[in-house]
């Protein structure tokens, strides 16, 4: 069993070590600090922390007007909350502006569990993929996470990185090189490619290790960087494997599904399924229970790439 | 002193000069709220900011943030009366490819300090730039202005909360109370009740003068500038449409533009070129 580390614990970590490093970087939260783990970074530079009470979209506001002043803002609150009530703020004030502002929403996708739907964001992928000038990445370990939050710095703009609430499988070694924009290969494969992100990434190599034995060799794409999208590697994909199958913990509207359903239509269209959300909200539930009624385990990425391979010309 | 009133007449007679010519020029546009906060706007440009349009990026420069965005016209006109940039150009509002939008965009303009347009933001923007401020050890100080009817926007209050509960005594915001919204007098549309024990409540210090006196506005924000351990709010009580005689405290000419003969009566009213 590999250790399994929730991508905001490495959020937290990550925070307090860039802190260390750049004395213009501000932490914001919104009364959810030991959630999104900004509290570590809270307790190192308590001057660079700023606690905003319930009330994002002030928290986003007020992180433009921090980064037309030079500081680097990272805004934490769940994702529901940072994209949906303060998806106005974040459009005008952040991504119109161009403005250095970095929104790292933990609590993403339906593994929030018990807390139910209103807390479960299946939607704000596409509400960030659709904002020019964002850059927008999904981690699917907490080596990745590292990385795209000093990635996030490098970039001169905002960024959104969704992050979880379970703990997921390390999939990367220390040595992991991340490029913003670069989808990554972690199995090779012909028969079809699954293009997976966040923490469908590890049920993807599961499904990739079921189908194996089924003498099914599937190519296996963690895509963390949602946009700009790697439409090199989802072509190559298509013109390697002739099938694709998308996994991501959001709906198949306006997501992954949807950003590689347009690449493909676009470019090279081939067979498609995705796994996802299927335009429905969620409910209370065990993570794992919630992942199995609504269809995002390997079990069900294997049967998308089985449909999918029937569809090959 | 005496001197100084006299130069401001002049300048705010001239920024209502442009806001009237460059919204007849584009067809479209908000003059009345333009008109309303056209003296604080030019107290703050030609008597209380340190500003110079010639370093535009300097860190110290004092920051101003257009809350109620749609008074763009008197921003630019402002802008450009202070020499961000040629007056001319005042004339490409809402024109495509301008870099004079309809609602300031801080990444086209230099000198615009954030883009608004989407009201009850700009306070917010203002706050973290104070709290910038106050992180990097410097004096520069934030004004904002909003205008009435954005106060009915929740977010305005967030905002109004963590300024107070940050203590951002470097910022300074004016409320442009003329009374009037889109839909009518803000009274009836969504009255506001009693504002200035709203933001007392809220921990602002708050002073309430008429808006067109330059003496009051001036005396208001020196005395912000004193003020310690909280912000300031100045409600500025107004005229919407101030200064041309058939556009006062018309709500008609929140958003339309004056036709040609309209345009050539105010620009008699607000007289010749000084």
């Amino acid at each position: 069993m590999t250790e399994k580390i929730a991508t905001r614990e490495a959020y937290g970590k990550a925070l307090v070590a860039l802190g260390a490093e750049n004395r213009d970087v501000v932490v914001l939260d919104a009364d959810l600090a030991k959630s999104t783990k900004t509290i570590d970074f809270k307790k190192q530079f308590p001057e660079r922390f700023f606690d905003f009470g319930v009330a994002e979209q002030n928290m986003m506001g007020t992180a433009a007007g921090l980064a037309a002043a030079g500081k680097v803002p990272f805004c934490s609150t769940f994702a529901v909350f940072a994209t949906g009530r303060a998806f106005d703020q974040i459009r005008q004030s952040i991504a119109y502006t161009r403005l250095n502002v970095k929104i790292c929403a933990s609590h993403a996708g339906i593994t929030v569990g018990e807390d139910g739907s209103s807390h479960q964001s299946v939607e704000d992928i596409a509400l960030m993929r659709v904002l020019p000038n964002m850059t927008v990445f999904v981690p699917a370990d907490a080596v990745e996470t590292v990385c795209a939050v000093r990635a996030a710095v490098t970039i001169k703009g905002p960024v959104y990185i969704r992050l979880g609430r379970a703990p997921v499988p390390v999939l990367h070694g220390e040595d992991f090189v991340f490029q913003p924009g670069k989808a990554v290969r972690v199995r090779e494969g012909s028969d079809a490619t699954v293009i997976a992100t966040g923490i469908m990434v590890a049920s993807a190599v599961e499904a990739a290790d079921i189908l194996e034995q089924e003498g099914i060799r599937v190519r296996v794409i963690d895509i963390h960087t949602l946009k700009p999208i790697d439409i090199d590697a989802v072509v190559g994909a298509a013109q390697d494997t002739g099938a694709v199958v998308t996994a991501e913990e959001h709906s198949i509207i306006g997501g992954l599904g949807s950003a590689v359903a347009e690449v493909l239509g676009e470019n090279y269209p081939v067979p498609l399924k995705r796994v996802g959300i299927r335009d429905t909200f969620g409910e209370s539930g065990k993570p794992a229970e919630l992942l199995e009624k609504y269809g995002l385990t390997p079990k069900h990425i294997v049967s998308a790439v089985k449909q999918v391979i029937t569809r090959k010309k | 002193m005496r001197e100084l009133l006299m130069k401001l007449e002049a300048k705010a007679k001239e920024i209502r000069r442009y806001i009237i010519l460059m919204t007849a020029a584009a067809g479209s546009g908000h003059p009345g709220g333009s008109l309303s906060a056209t003296d604080i706007v030019t107290a703050l440009y030609f008597a209380v900011m340190r500003i110079d349009p010639k370093r535009p990026d300097d860190p110290n420069r004092d920051r101003f943030v257009l809350s109620k965005g749609h008074a763009a016209p008197l921003l630019y006109a402002a802008l450009a009366e202070r020499g961000f940039f040629p007056p001319p150009e005042l004339m490409m509002l809402r024109k495509l490819g301008s870099r004079l939008q309809g609602h300031p965009d801080m990444r086209k303009l230099q000198g615009v300090e954030m883009s608004t347009g989407s009201l009850g933001q700009g306070l917010s923007a203002a706050n973290g730039m104070a709290l910038a401020a106050r992180l990097d050890g410097r004096d520069y100080r934030v004004y904002a202005l909003l205008g009435d009817g954005e106060i009915q926007e929740g977010q305005i209050w967030e905002a109004a909360m963590s300024a107070a509960h940050y203590r951002l005594d470097n910022l300074t915001v004016f409320l442009d109370y003329n009374g009037l919204q889109i839909d009518g007098p803000v009274e009836e549309v969504m009255s506001l009740g009693r504002v200035g024990d709203k933001w007392k409540a809220f921990g602002w210090h708050v002073i309430e003068i008429d808006g067109h006196d330059f003496t009051a506005i001036l005396d208001a924000v020196a005395e912000a500038k004193e003020t310690k351990g909280k912000p300031t709010m100045i409600i500025a009580r107004t005229v919407k449409g101030k200064g041309v005689s058939f556009m006062e405290n018309q709500v008609d000419w929140h958003g339309t533009a004056p036709k040609a003969e309209q345009a050539s009566q105010a620009l008699e009213e607000l007289g010749r070129r000084s």
